[in-house]
């Protein structure tokens, strides 16, 4: 395949509004959308705002919209698409615009605080810890995550709605409750904290309704729903009807 | 004066990858109020972007491993040019560093007795390195990340703030760092003072006063046209640290990675990680032979396996079989690599073949290797389980760095001044082992945020004052690009354009072999070009402007590239990083002599616009002799290998 030139629509502006900006640009043989719009940048528009990082796919930072799905930029071949083709590409729709094809994230740093961390067994120090590879597997898989954001754009919950932001963590930060609910060391039940109730009454797990939007998009390829979603909200679920542990928290409460 | 916001904290880190974090916590946990800034996002550092794994002696995977062959090892990958006490702390206290990570929720890969797994890289003598598939780095900075997060969350529960005592100001660049002036109470001139940043998002200026800076930003590959470091890999921090009056050490030294991608273009230079070598996989030429085997050197001729048949039953008899040299340390594989494509032996996009399709099923491949089966699939159409990879050398690491005292990673002749991990020289003398490199981070991070917190608490009734001359001198720098659109002579310059020319000089003057007369030829160019990022102009306004950021990154970039090039001229050997065509063998004569790189005109003033006089002034020192018992470590048939005559005599 040799070169050709391909008509891009990219969205341009900022807080105060902005639309798309159609470009004529270049593009050769392997190349990826990322390549395309740094092409943009060092030839037509130097001030186009765009984030990346590590261009292969291992850092989750330059999450946009191609054609209204959202993809990392640097992960999207252009040979996905026909030479005749437009190709659009916008902000992540759920979080603020910022500048061009760059989001204000805040929200997903507010929701990671939220989470209670990982709570170190007592009377295991470090070196000490034993822990079999088929029982890290499950939270392994969690951890693959590159924080893209791409599942939180995604999921409906709150790209329409903007009111369910304050009580939603969203995909990736409920997966990270599952993540340390299914660390075989966590103690945070010692420590006193139900992860699974967490997840149920502070961290908005009822609002999922298990659409597989968030792992339909993920890079990773983390079954986010299957695995860490659905599990959580069994085990949520058990909790609650469980009469010996609601007989458990009635007289704890007491003491 | 400038109005510009300004802010008190103890101690600020520059840098958010593994050794800033680690400095992070370890500052905050004792007591100081702790800032930590970087260009990207909190997250997405290029430590995420290390795959292998973490080197450390922890001999859970063969019992005969302890930090001293660690130490071994290391010292010997680095050619002996390491600054040993370096290399003894970071053998000694690098499982400590590991393990110290479960506490704080980390999850590795285990052995089958429920420990951390570890796996053979090269260079190492025993399977070292704990990993996570092959995305350990994305493990450590998560892991770090939320041990951050967690000291935050402690901080609300007490203060009502979460960033009451641990703050990352995410996406704001450091341009200059800030020291006192001779002060009322007599005090000597010139300790730090803070730092002078702006807010990528805004464009806002913004000073943190700080009696303590650490620096840990990495590296400065980005320098090169084929590498595998990201944007933000400019080398700011050795520009800081050399604007602010420190020397930096041993810059000829940099890292050309054995495999990188090499097909398609655009994708040049992406890593293939070593773990593939260290799990089996192997290199051939286009002939289909596993060249390694031509290309051990003396030093290393008994460590090294003669033949296929014995490099391939090491992996399950590695007590009585010697490694493949498809392991040896990086600088000779890259080297070796180089060699066959010139002599027209190379795969159709100008590598070699590394193949792991028919030593392993595809199913281990694909859990072994999960994020390079993905890598290739995905950008270059080829199934790894299938069918070879080609790969080639690319810019991957830089040995030198900022010259730091070994104990307290306080760096040279600017009291207040740290620095950790890529940016700090030393530790890995002339080349360095793969897992040495996460190892190192943790270390010194840690060493660097315990210094630097001790000394913030010593200056807390005395705390040095930010000059408000330095202040407006470092806007007026940050927003000179804006007004270069009518220059007095000449157009403006597009950023773009100027760094693409850089790359392009340092890659075919600068690169993996060297040549006196075209290293000649890069220092002329580097003069041009920095003439012209004079002139670098940009459109648009402060707001998140990348053409903006890339002007001021130009400044950093040529200064690093100037290091590079006349330490490179000057150092008359070949030796790990730093190879020359026209002296190919390595001197014993050399083996104590450090090169320092520091700024020639203090005042940054006419250097910067006089094309024929360099920015950077050459020193050479002596190192300190290497501790006996130490050395005992050692055959003496080895050492004689090493050493300059007058060392062995000591």
């Amino acid at each position: 395949m040799s070169s050709y030139e391909a008509r891009f629509k990219v969205w341009r502006g900022d807080v105060e509004g902005g639309g798309l900006e159609d470009f004529k640009v270049e593009v050769n043989e392997g190349e990826v959308v990322l390549d395309i719009i740094h092409r943009l940048q060092a030839t037509q528009a130097p001030d186009l705002a765009v984030r990346w990082n590590c261009k292969a796919g291992k850092c989750g930072s330059c999450s946009a919209e191609i054609n209204g799905r959202p993809r990392l930029m640097c992960m999207t071949r252009m040979s996905v698409f026909t030479p005749e083709e437009t190709i659009t590409v916008t902000p992540l729709r759920a979080f603020p615009v910022v500048r061009d094809l760059v989001t204000d994230v805040g929200f997903n740093y507010t929701k990671a605080r939220e989470v209670p961390s990982f709570v170190p067994p007592a009377g295991l120090g470090p070196g000490e810890y034993r822990m079999m590879q088929e029982d890290v597997d499950r939270s392994q898989e969690f951890r693959k995550c590159i924080e893209c954001f791409l599942c939180q754009d995604t999921c409906h919950v709150v790209r329409d709605h903007e009111e369910n932001k304050p009580a939603f963590a969203g995909p990736r930060f409920l997966m990270r409750v599952a993540e340390l609910d299914m660390h075989p060391l966590d103690a945070a039940t010692e420590s006193g904290l139900d992860r699974k109730s967490t997840a149920q009454d502070e961290h908005g797990l009822g609002y999922c309704n298990i659409t597989k939007c968030c792992t339909e998009v993920c890079p990773e390829g983390i079954k986010i729903t299957d695995n860490a979603l659905i599990p959580l909200k069994e085990r949520a679920v058990d909790r609650k009807y469980d009469p010996l542990v609601w007989l458990g928290n009635k007289i704890r409460r007491r003491v | 004066m400038s109005v510009v916001d300004r802010q008190e904290w103890d101690v600020v880190v520059v840098g958010a990858g593994g050794a800033g974090l680690r400095a992070a916590i370890e500052a905050r946990e004792r007591g100081a109020r702790t800032a930590v800034i970087c260009k990207s996002l909190f997250g997405k550092a290029h430590t995420v972007m290390a795959e292998g794994g973490i080197a450390a002696a922890m001999a859970n995977a063969n019992p005969h491993d302890n930090w001293q062959v660690h130490f071994r090892d290391t010292l010997r990958g680095g050619k002996f040019l390491n600054q040993w006490r370096m290399a003894e702390l970071h053998a000694q206290e690098a499982p400590d560093r590991v393990w110290e990570l479960e506490t704080w929720g980390a999850l590795f890969d285990r052995t089958k007795d429920g420990r951390i797994s570890q796996r053979n890289f090269g260079g190492h003598e025993y399977p070292r390195l704990a990993h996570v598939g092959d995305r350990t780095g994305l493990e450590l900075i998560r892991t770090l990340q939320q041990k951050i997060v967690s000291l935050q969350q402690q901080d609300f529960k007490e203060t009502g703030d979460y960033e009451s005592r641990l703050k990352v100001f995410q996406e704001c660049t450091v341009t200059r760092v800030l020291k006192d002036t001779a002060s009322s109470s007599g005090s000597a001139a010139g300790r730090v003072s803070g730092v002078f940043a702006y807010d990528r998002e805004t464009g806002r200026f913004f000073v943190l006063e700080a009696p303590a800076v650490v620096i840990a930003t990495g590296g400065i590959g980005k320098s090169f046209k084929v590498t595998s470091n990201s944007w933000e890999y400019t080398g700011d921090g050795h520009a800081l640290a050399l604007l602010a009056g420190a020397p930096l050490l041993n810059m000829e030294f940099v890292q050309f990675h054995p495999t990188g991608m090499v097909w398609p273009p655009s994708v040049k230079g992406i890593l293939v990680t070593e773990s593939v070598r260290g799990d089996g996989g192997v290199l051939r030429n286009s002939e289909g032979k596993r060249f390694m085997f031509d290309y051990i050197p003396d030093v290393f001729k008994e460590k090294y396996a003669e033949s296929e048949e014995e490099g391939d039953r090491w992996y399950e008899d590695p007590d009585n079989n010697r490694r493949p040299p498809e392991l040896l340390p990086r600088d000779e594989v890259a080297r070796a690599i180089n060699s066959e494509v010139k002599a027209g032996r190379g795969s159709p996009h100008g590598g070699v073949f590394l193949d792991v399709s028919t030593r392993m099923p595809a199913e281990v491949i694909k859990r072994r290797l999960p994020s390079m089966y993905h890598q290739f699939k995905e950008l270059a159409d080829v199934d790894i389980t299938a069918e070879a990879m080609e790969v080639g050398p690319t810019c991957h690491y830089v040995m030198g760095g900022i010259a730091v005292d070994s104990d307290t990673a306080a760096a040279r002749g600017v009291p207040g001044l740290y620095a950790a991990g890529e940016v700090a020289g030393g530790m890995h003398g002339s080349n360095r082992l793969g897992g040495n490199s996460l190892s190192d981070l943790l270390v010194f991070g840690r060493r660097a945020g315990w210094h630097a917190a001790e000394y913030a608490a010593a200056q807390a009734f005395e705390r040095p004052p930010v000059d408000d001359v330095q202040v407006d001198a470092a806007a007026a720098e940050a927003l000179r690009p804006f007004s270069a659109e009518s220059p007095e002579e000449g157009t403006p310059e597009n950023p773009y354009t100027l760094h693409q020319e850089l790359q392009q000089t340092m890659n075919d003057l600068v690169g993996i072999i060297r040549r006196e007369g075209e290293m000649e030829q890069a220092l002329e160019t580097l003069a041009e070009l920095r003439v012209r990022a004079r002139r670098a102009g940009v459109e648009g306004h402060r707001q998140f402007n990348p053409g903006w950021h890339l002007a001021l990154d130009l400044r950093n970039m040529l200064l690093v590239s100037e290091c590079v090039a006349r330490a490179a001229l000057e150092r008359t050997e070949s030796r790990g990083g730093h190879t020359r065509e026209d002296h190919p063998a390595m001197e014993r004569t050399w083996r104590p002599v450090n090169l320092l790189c520091q700024l020639a005109d203090p005042t940054g003033g006419l250097a910067a616009t006089d094309p024929v006089r360099g920015q950077i002034d050459l020193l050479r020192e002596t190192t300190e002799p290497i501790r006996s018992d130490l050395l005992a470590l050692f055959d003496k048939e080895e050492l004689v290998k090493y050493l300059a005559e007058e060392e062995l005599y000591e």
